[in-house]
């Protein structure tokens, strides 16, 4: 079972809120072993996580693009698929949209944009759809293979921003032609946060009303739940899976073709960053739940801003972040042994179902 | 520029050679630590975070006690303790491993990045050099067939370690729990109890991978010591089919194509190196794909397995 | 600070010559002069004691914080994303630093977007990228490595017994082919028998591909090594077990290598503690600062033990002559290793030729291997 794949209200926010602060008190005591004061260490996590509006943009800014990739765990894992080529599809999303970008020169901003950002998420979609497809008709096991796609997407972006589709007067780094500036989005207005965090956002709760209200979800968490049951139910179970899989791609895939039309203009191994993995992470936190997923993503997006000012207030070393959301992740999947142990809290959840 | 006929070819096998045999250990160490892991019927994805932890503490223990070898022990306690780690969540109802694995390969490196700060500069030990290449007088070949002690530790495992899974009580209750959890409650095999010494033996493997690294090759502590090693285990054994012979072949070939770029590159083929990179692990994907099937589980694989599920 | 120090300042700057032909200068624009200390930034994309890159810049930062009396902020891993536009608002706005140093190269686009928020904030990167029409409050500077390395292959031509030195490149661009073309021209003007070997492993720096690269350069002959790697440590240890000789490359390897060390390629980040100063009292600065031992901004490291009196006098000899511009790097007649005319007999670049430089995409003869790139 892939986190709770039943939404469970209440009792997983309780759940997920004790374990984030079991985390935060375990980093606390390592923090305190290490010779600093845990509190103002707290105290520096929160100012610079959601301390002031420069803080709340920081972490606003990190964490649209791992609302992208978590869905890319999120919508599979209701399919029953344990997918972690969130990185890849990214990667695959950045090129995607560079070549779209390069090809729609001369088009008009507001049809070419859309359309690299489509490009973009098309091209994550079919990349992670692959695995998807291997595991249906060949029973390929999708977390292997997404695993090696990504090392095979990032060889390929090296490769092809190397030579293939190098835009050769950069001169310091290898990196791939430009879109056309003009294609470039800006920032939200009145925030310095660009447009990522609006799709990111919405793509959530998108997936939200998907996977909660059409048949299609209801569908896919059948399948979900029970391969047997789906198959006795008549419903086109390769089909279903494939579309999930490729959502999720897809979602993964536009937050790479953002990365390029909102922050790079063009793909280089500056897309390779980790978004994937952090999505992940984010994925787990939010148990599977696309409206939770905003949450965690702020959650992490906050961890990682306030990473530098614990490097420049109190000299820990950058790997300060890493380590907390480490023991996040792990402290949020030991407390799913606590489902249904917490005796109060069901009987809430009883009443309010 | 040409590769100048057969010299060429030969300097090129030579160089792959050679490096295959340099660079192939933490392969082989992870691929037999995850092998005996997923026997049990857990999979664990975590041996990147492992095999960090284990060549810091490696490292900084050589440094502390000045000999490579006790640094090696404190890289595979290190190891183990991370696999129990692993091996205690996963126990708990409703954990699943594949994500504990993530979880720990996220913790694991962070953990070593954050206390092997201190480590980056100063010297340890290293472990010494094993001349087996004295009998020729090829300065090249000689160079190729130095190796270290655990490479050849490893090769012996792997005989070792299928002869007890197949030969001994313990082993046959290890593949019992890792094939039928249900056959193995009905012989009152404590199933935790079981897979959880064989995570704690797999991460202990795994730590002294991560040694080798920091230890001897390249031989140094630094923040990216490995580049996916760890998390190439999962994959290795599938390529070793679960057998701990194979994992030999399997560490040996990718330790070989992580070397195809450079080498080709010492003797002129200057492009296309990032594809050469990616060749294991297209060559694993292959494999996965002529193998698998969506009738009978992977062959060889523990039905326990979650990945067959 | 008084009016009277100020000018003093100005002056020295001036009359410094410290910089470059291709550079433009900028009246200052009106802005504060800072009686408080000032307050330094520096952004690594990777660890600040890496042995490398980014150690060459902590190296500088240390040394710009100590001439100037500035007060230094530091933060490393940040990458080259909309992170860093973050990280150097942050360090704008809650440390209140006035100079910021992003040191990476693919910090760039976020530098330009920033320098026009900011303008009483100075941007200085380490890339050489500054054209006309950027913000004014941006210095972008960096060094001719190919200058020490042409010094670096002196040594090795000299000190080589195989005739075969070898070249670790990261990735396939301009000045790493610079950097190996200085270093097989260097050794083959004093001795011609000499064929470098490159290899490019694909990576800034990955230390098992490092390690590796040095030891296939070893198996094939190769006794004297440079690896260009962004962080060269593990190939100058490799190079040392092997028993052949090393040069370093970014900051001060010597103390890796005791055996085979012979000397390195630094960088000299330093320099911007002039940018530093001047941006405090309102003086002059360039927007663009490329240049080699003649503008100071590369240098090389201490000779290792293992080095012959005869190859240290040739080595400080050709820096010289870079520092008084008498020994052109690249000169004709010159050819390409696939046997194509480079420059005719009689041929010069100039040394701080930027344009023909950025555009160096041939290995020198003598050089076995390719760079991969497109003949344009």
């Amino acid at each position: 079972m892939i986190g709770a794949a039943v939404w469970r209200g209440p009792e997983a926010a309780v759940l997920t809120v004790g374990a984030v602060l079991v985390a935060l008190l375990a980093f606390g005591i390592f923090v305190a072993f290490t010779g600093l004061d845990p509190f103002a260490v707290y105290k520096v996590l929160y100012l610079g996580a959601f301390g002031s509006r420069f803080s709340i943009e920081t972490t606003l800014t990190l964490a649209a693009p791992i609302m992208l990739t978590a869905l890319c765990v999120v919508i599979p894992a209701r399919a029953g698929l344990l997918i972690i080529g969130g990185e890849g599809a990214l990667v695959l999303g950045g090129l995607g949209s560079v070549l779209a970008g390069v090809a729609l020169n001369g088009a008009p901003a507001s049809l070419a944009t859309p359309l690299i950002l489509l490009a973009g998420a098309a091209a994550g979609a079919i990349w992670i759809a692959i695995p998807a497809a291997l595991r249906q008709f060949r029973g390929v096991n999708e977390t292997i293979s997404t695993l090696l796609f990504n090392y095979i997407a990032i060889a390929l972006l090296n490769h092809l921003v190397s030579g293939p589709i190098r835009d050769y007067g950069q001169p310091l780094k290898p990196t791939s032609w430009p879109i056309p500036s003009a294609f470039m989005i800006g920032t939200i207005p009145g925030l310095s946060v660009h447009w990522g965090l609006v799709y990111g956002v919405a793509a959530c709760l998108v997936a939200f009303v998907v996977l909660r209200q059409t048949t299609f979800g209801f569908a896919l968490s059948i399948l979900g739940g029970n391969l047997r049951a789906a198959q006795m139910a008549g419903l086109p179970v390769a089909a279903l899976a494939l579309t999930a899989a490729a959502l999720g791609g897809a979602a993964a895939g536009l937050a790479g073709a953002v990365e390029v039309v909102a922050v790079h203009g063009a793909a280089s191994i500056s897309l390779v960053v980790g978004y994937g993995y952090a999505g992940i992470l984010v994925a787990f936190v939010a148990r599977q739940n696309p409206l939770a997923v905003v949450l965690a993503a702020l959650l992490v997006g906050g961890i990682s801003a306030s990473g530098g000012l614990l490097q420049r207030r109190f000299g820990m070393p950058d790997a300060a972040s890493t380590v907390l959301e480490g023991c996040i992740f792990l402290a949020v999947l030991g407390s799913n042994s606590l489902y249904g142990r917490l005796r109060f809290l069901q009987s809430r959840s009883a009443e309010v179902k | 520029m040409s590769v100048g006929g057969d010299i060429g070819v030969w300097s090129v096998l030579l160089a792959i050679v050679g490096s295959a045999l340099r660079v192939s250990t933490p392969y082989l160490f992870v691929s037999l630590g995850e092998t005996l892991t997923e026997k049990s019927g857990r999979i664990n994805l975590g041996l990147e975070g492992t095999l960090m932890m284990g060549a810091m503490s490696g490292y900084a223990v050589a440094l502390g006690t000045g000999s490579p070898w006790l640094g090696v022990l404190g890289a595979g306690v290190t190891g183990a303790a991370f696999g129990l780690l692993h091996a205690g969540l996963c126990s708990l109802p409703r954990v699943n491993d594949i994500a504990v694995g993530i979880a720990l390969f996220i913790f694991g490196t962070g953990f070593a990045v954050y206390l092997g700060k201190p480590l980056v500069h100063p010297v340890a030990p290293r472990l010494p050099d094993i001349d087996l290449g004295f009998w020729s007088s090829l300065p090249s070949l000689r160079a190729a067939l130095q190796v270290n002690a655990l490479l050849i530790i490893g090769i012996l495992l792997a005989p070792a370690m299928l002869w007890i899974l197949h030969n001994t009580r313990w082993g046959l209750k290890l593949r019992t729990v890792g094939d039928s959890a249900d056959a193995a409650r009905a012989l009152g095999y404590s199933i935790n109890g079981v897979r959880a010494t064989a995570t704690a033996i797999g991460g202990f493997f795994a730590g002294v991978g991560g040694a080798f690294l920091s230890l001897y090759y390249p031989g140094a502590w630094t923040e990216n010591l490995s580049s996916g090693q760890g998390l190439m285990a999962v994959t290795l054994v599938i390529f070793a089919r679960w057998n701990p012979i194979n994992c030999v072949f399997a560490a040996l070939l990718f330790g070989g194509a992580s070397a195809l770029g450079p080498a080709l590159q010492a003797v002129g083929i200057t492009s296309n190196y990032y594809l050469y990179g990616a060749a294991p692990y297209v060559l694993t994907l292959v494999l996965l794909i002529r193998t698998s099937s969506t009738k009978h589980r992977l062959f060889g694989a523990p039905s326990e397995l979650s990945i067959n599920k | 600070m008084t009016k009277q120090h100020n000018r003093t300042r100005r002056q020295i700057l001036i009359g410094s010559g410290s910089l470059m032909a291709a550079g433009s200068f900028l009246a200052a624009a009106p802005r504060p002069v800072f009686a408080t200390p000032m307050t330094v930034g520096f952004i690594y994309e990777g660890s600040k004691d890496d042995f490398g890159w980014n150690q060459s810049h902590a190296v500088g930062a240390r040394k710009i914080a100590k001439e100037t009396g500035a007060k230094l902020v530091e933060q490393e891993k940040v990458p080259e994303t909309a992170d860093v536009e973050r990280v150097m608002e942050s360090m704008i706005q809650l440390d209140g630093a006035q100079v910021l140093f992003p040191t990476s190269f693919g910090y760039w686009p976020f530098i330009l977007k920033l320098a026009a928020k900011y303008p009483k904030v100075l941007f200085v990167h380490a890339g050489g990228l500054w054209k006309q029409g950027d913000p004014a409050n941006v210095i972008s500077y960096r060094g001719y490595m190919e200058e020490p390395h042409y010094c670096c292959g002196i040594a090795a031509g000299m000190m080589t017994k195989t005739n075969k030195i070898g070249f670790v490149g990261p990735k396939p661009l301009y000045f790493i082919f610079n950097n190996c073309n200085g270093f097989t021209l260097g050794a083959r003007s004093v001795n011609p028998k000499v064929t470098s070997l490159i290899i490019i492993t694909g990576d800034w720096a990955n230390p098992v591909k490092d390690a590796d690269a040095v030891n296939n350069l070893v198996d094939q002959g190769c006794d004297v090594i440079i690896s260009d790697s962004d962080a060269p440590k593990v190939s100058i240890e490799t190079a040392e077990r092997r028993g052949v000789h090393s040069c370093g490359y970014h900051t001060d390897l010597s103390s890796l290598a005791p055996k085979g060390f012979v000397t390195g390629a630094e960088w000299n980040w330093a320099k911007g503690a002039d940018f530093v100063k001047a941006w405090q009292t309102g003086g002059k600065y360039p927007n663009l600062l490329i240049g080699g031992f003649k503008q100071d901004l590369v240098a090389i490291s201490p000779f290792g033990r293992s080095v012959p009196d005869a190859v240290k006098s040739a080595v400080l000899k050709a820096r010289d002559g870079f520092t008084n511009d008498t020994l052109k790097l690249y000169h004709g007649p010159l050819k390409d290793n696939e046997d194509h005319l480079v420059l005719k007999e009689g041929e010069v670049i100039a040394n701080d030729d930027s344009a023909f430089k950025t555009k160096v995409n041939f290995l020198v003869e003598g050089t076995q291997g390719q760079t991969g790139l497109k003949k344009q």
